[in-house]
Formats: structure tokens, sequence, C-alpha cells
């Protein structure tokens, strides 16, 4: 791969007196699936609201497609924002509105298209994520399983280059997290575009990963395939990985 | 010791300051495009039409227990005529504005810091910043918009209906006389009252705005805190309405 889709260079973060991030450096492959995996309440979130300008950082850079966002007035950052999608851990769906609108929203701030059009285009998304007949449902009325498919398919509405998950699969029941996962990785595979998903969920993360990426303590620990992370040697790593005693597990293959 | 002491003054300062950069925000937003009409639209309605019923039953039992009270003091002196011309001052001046404002926030300032409050706790503001889209321009322009335009309206109708129910229990139930119910009002009543009562409302209006949607907006702490916010919006913009209306008042007339 030539450049990179994101670049972490030494990120501190502190909150008061607690330090959140303790210089992370991390490298995100174009058109893959990285996963941050780290416990809950490790910094997780706190790093993936940097990727997109939500937190502006105490101390490093981020380099995202030449730019050092850090550094960008909230009008640049606004144009990075525009190749990002994100799908927030509650889906964050606007709840004024109904799904067709909350997935049409962006498409009607940000492009000239008319309603014809953006009808299609966001048929053709509820459809990629098999919720075509809700359309007409308020947010309120979905459980969280199908909340998260809206939320995906409006992440996807602009085509950006990458998206951004927080926790795709915490408060669901299994099964409803493996449709998630599942979708998350079809799409991922017909698109070939960037995905950053962080989670605490090693199992799951380990079916949709390309790449893996451990943080502990406000560091990655370790990074790699998931076939190299599962051979690590990296004490903190192995800790990690032994939390989720399972006699096997599937997926990731080298 | 003395770092306690000042900590309240400390963080009164800072939300002031905080307050009046969202304000600046706002109307910075409001004159650059693209314009938000429907946005403004549907706060109107929420802010303005859907307050009517609350504005008129305020005005009306104001205007009339206005009359009844006045109506005991100037009996002593046979000078009851003046009844009409005190309710129609107190109401444009004073309590046309103030109640208004005091009952709209109570409607829709509270209702604009739990809606803003949950939107943040949900992430849902965090989207809009994520999309490119500025929140500010989205959620706090309108409403503040909204607000400065509909108090002065609401007021309008305050002011009349406590008129007319000064009237109805002045004349026709404590049997004031009717010729001099209304030729003191109109003697002592000058557009200048009314007008200065409307600036007050616009003032109010942009108060309790502002100040619900920053305690909206800026939220923590999940449910309970958008409790929190709510209740502190309307206790802070009630509270500042009323300092400020002395203020406006010692001014103005």
């Amino acid at each position: 791969m030539e450049e990179k889709a994101i670049r972490v260079v030494n990120l501190h973060k502190s909150f008061g007196t607690q330090k959140v991030l303790n210089g992370i450096n991390l490298e995100i492959e174009k058109g893959e699936t990285t996963v941050i995996i780290g416990k809950s309440g490790g910094g997780k979130s706190v790093l993936l609201k940097h990727l997109i300008g939500l937190i502006k950082p105490d101390e490093g850079e981020i380099w995202i497609h030449g730019v050092d966002i850090t550094r960008l007035r909230e009008k640049d950052l606004n144009e990075i924002r525009m190749s990002f999608g994100m799908l927030f851990q509650e889906a964050a769906l606007f709840d004024s509105m109904d799904v067709f609108d909350n997935v049409a929203f962006p498409l009607r701030e940000h492009t000239k298209k008319s309603e014809k059009e953006i009808e299609i285009i966001v048929e053709d998304k509820l459809k990629q994520v098999g919720l075509l007949r809700f359309k007409d449902k308020m947010p309120a009325e979905l459980s969280g399983g199908m909340r998260k498919r809206v939320g995906l398919a409006r992440a996807l509405a602009l085509d950006p280059e990458t998206i951004l998950f927080d926790e795709p699969t915490s408060a669901l029941d299994p099964i409803i997290s493996l449709t998630i996962l599942d979708l998350i990785k079809e799409t991922q595979t017909r698109l070939h575009k960037t995905y950053v998903v962080i989670s605490h969920d090693i199992l799951g993360m380990f079916r949709i990963a390309d790449k893996v990426a451990l943080l502990s303590d406000g560091k990655i620990i370790e990074q790699g395939t998931p076939g190299e992370i599962r051979k690590s040697k990296n004490e903190a790593a192995m800790e990690f990985l032994n939390a989720t005693k399972l006699p096997f597990f599937t997926g990731g293959e080298l | 010791m003395v770092k306690a002491l000042f900590a309240p003054l400390e963080r009164f300062v800072r939300e002031s300051g905080r307050m009046s950069i969202m304000l600046a925000e706002s109307i910075f937003f409001a004159f650059r495009p693209p314009f938000k009409m429907n946005y403004i639209f549907k706060q109107m309605e929420f802010i303005g039409v859907n307050s009517v019923f609350v504005i008129v039953l305020t005005g009306a039992f104001t205007g009339m227990v206005l009359a009844l009270q006045s109506y005991y003091g100037f009996r002593k002196f046979g000078s009851e005529g003046l009844v009409g011309a005190t309710v129609a001052l107190s109401m444009t001046r004073e309590l046309g504005p103030v109640l208004t404002s005091l009952m709209v926030t109570g409607r829709a300032g509270s209702a604009m810091a739990a809606e803003l409050g949950t939107m943040r706790v949900t992430e849902q503001i965090d989207a809009l910043t994520v999309m490119a889209l500025n929140p500010i321009k989205y959620l706090v322009t309108p409403r503040i918009i909204a607000s400065f335009l509909m108090l002065p309206l609401l007021t309008v109708i305050a002011d009349f209906v406590g008129i007319i129910g000064g009237y109805l229990v002045g004349v026709k139930l404590l049997g004031i006389n009717e010729g001099a119910y209304i030729d003191k009002t109109i003697t002592f009543l000058e557009l200048n009252d009314i007008y200065n009562g409307l600036v007050k409302a616009a003032v109010f209006g942009i108060i309790l705005s502002v100040v619900s949607c920053y305690k909206g907006f800026y939220t923590k702490g999940g449910a309970e805190g958008v409790g929190r916010s709510t209740t502190a919006a309307v206790v802070i913009s009630s509270v500042t309405i009323l300092v400020t209306d002395y203020i406006l008042t010692s001014f103005m007339f």
C-alpha cells in the first residue's frame, strides 16, 4: 500500500489529572478494516473521536490525506470530515426524523441532488442494510440493532472513504451482534473502504478485522494481522487475549 | 477558603462568557447562507403558536386580578376610574412581557434544554459535527431567532387579553363607569409603553433561548444530566429575566 489512510503520531490526551492517551502511534491502511481493541474505559472512544476532530489532543499529530488535522481550523476540518462516515455507539439517529429522513439528511445538506435522486440513493442504502420496509418508522420505534443498521446506512450515504465504528456490537445480543458484524464485513468487502472499528469484543472483531491494534494503558501495545496478534509474545497482549478463555476461536486465519 | 468563596463567582463569569460566545456565534450563523428557514419556522410554531393558549390564560387572569386588586385600593380614594389605566400600564410595561417570558421559559425553554441535552448525551450533536454541519447553526440559531421574534408577538396577545380581562372585571363585574374606564385608559396609555414592553419581550426572548440552549448544549452525565440542565435552564432564565427587567425598566421609563 502506498500512503496510509490515517497516521497517528505520539498522541497524548488527559482529562483533568487522568491520562487517557499516553503516546499513541498507529497506522491505518487504506481499504482495510482495522480494529482497535481495548478494555472498557481505556480510551478507545477518545482515540476514535480524535480521528475526526471531535476532540483536540494535548500533544501529537494525526495525518489524514497528507494533512495534520490537529492543526486545522474548523472550516478545513469540515472538508476532511466530508470523506468520513461514523457509526455511533447508540447510532445517534436524529429522533425528530424518520428513518428515511435520517439517511437522506447528509445528502440534502451536502449535495445539490434532487429529491428524486436522493430517494433512489436512500432506498439503495437502506436495502443494503436490509431495512427498506422500515423507512417510515421513527428511530424510537426501532430495536437497538435496527438503529445501528440505519446508522450504518446514514454513514454510507455520502460514499465516504473512511468509516469509523464506535463499539458496533455493544448492548446487542450475540445473534444481532453477528448480523451487524456480517453487515460490516460484507459492505467492506464490497466497497473496499477504510473501516476503523473500536471494540472490547475480541471474538467478534477477529471475524471482521484485517488488522488489529491492542490499546492498553493509553498506548498501542501490539498491532498486526489477527494471526500475528494471536501469536504475540507481548505479556499485556497475551493477558488480554486470555481474558476470553475459549477452547478455540475461529476466523482471522493468516 | 478564598478559592471556595470565589469558585461560584468564577463559574458565573465563565458561564456568562460562554453564553455570550454562543449568542455571538448564533448571530454570525444567522446571517450566513444557507438559511435554515424551515428550522426557524418549526421553532416559531413550537415557541410561539403552541404557547398562545397558555399566554391567553395568563394574560386574562393577570388583567382580571389587577383590576380586582386596584379597584379595592382606588375605591378608598373614590378614584375607581383609574383602574383601567392601572391595568393597561401594568400589563404593557411589566406584566405582559415578564409573565409571557416566564411562561415561555417554563414551556419552551425547558423543552429546548431537555431536547438539546438529550441530543448531546445520545451523541446526536456529535453526529452533526461529524457530518461537517455546525450544530450551533442547526440547533441553536433557529431557536434564538424564533424566540426573539415570537416573544413580542405573544406579549401583544397577553397585553390585549389582559386589558380586555381588566375591562370585563372592572366594568361588567365591579360596575365602574364604562366611559371613565375607557377614557382614563386611553389618556394614560401611550404607544411608548407598549413599544418598550415589546423591546423587553424581545430581549427576554434572547435571554431565555440562549440560556436554555447553552444549558442543553453542554449537558454532561446522561439522563440525570439532562434533568439537571433543564432545571438550571428554567431557574437561570427566570432569574436573569427578572434582573434584566429591572435594569431595562430603570433606563426606559
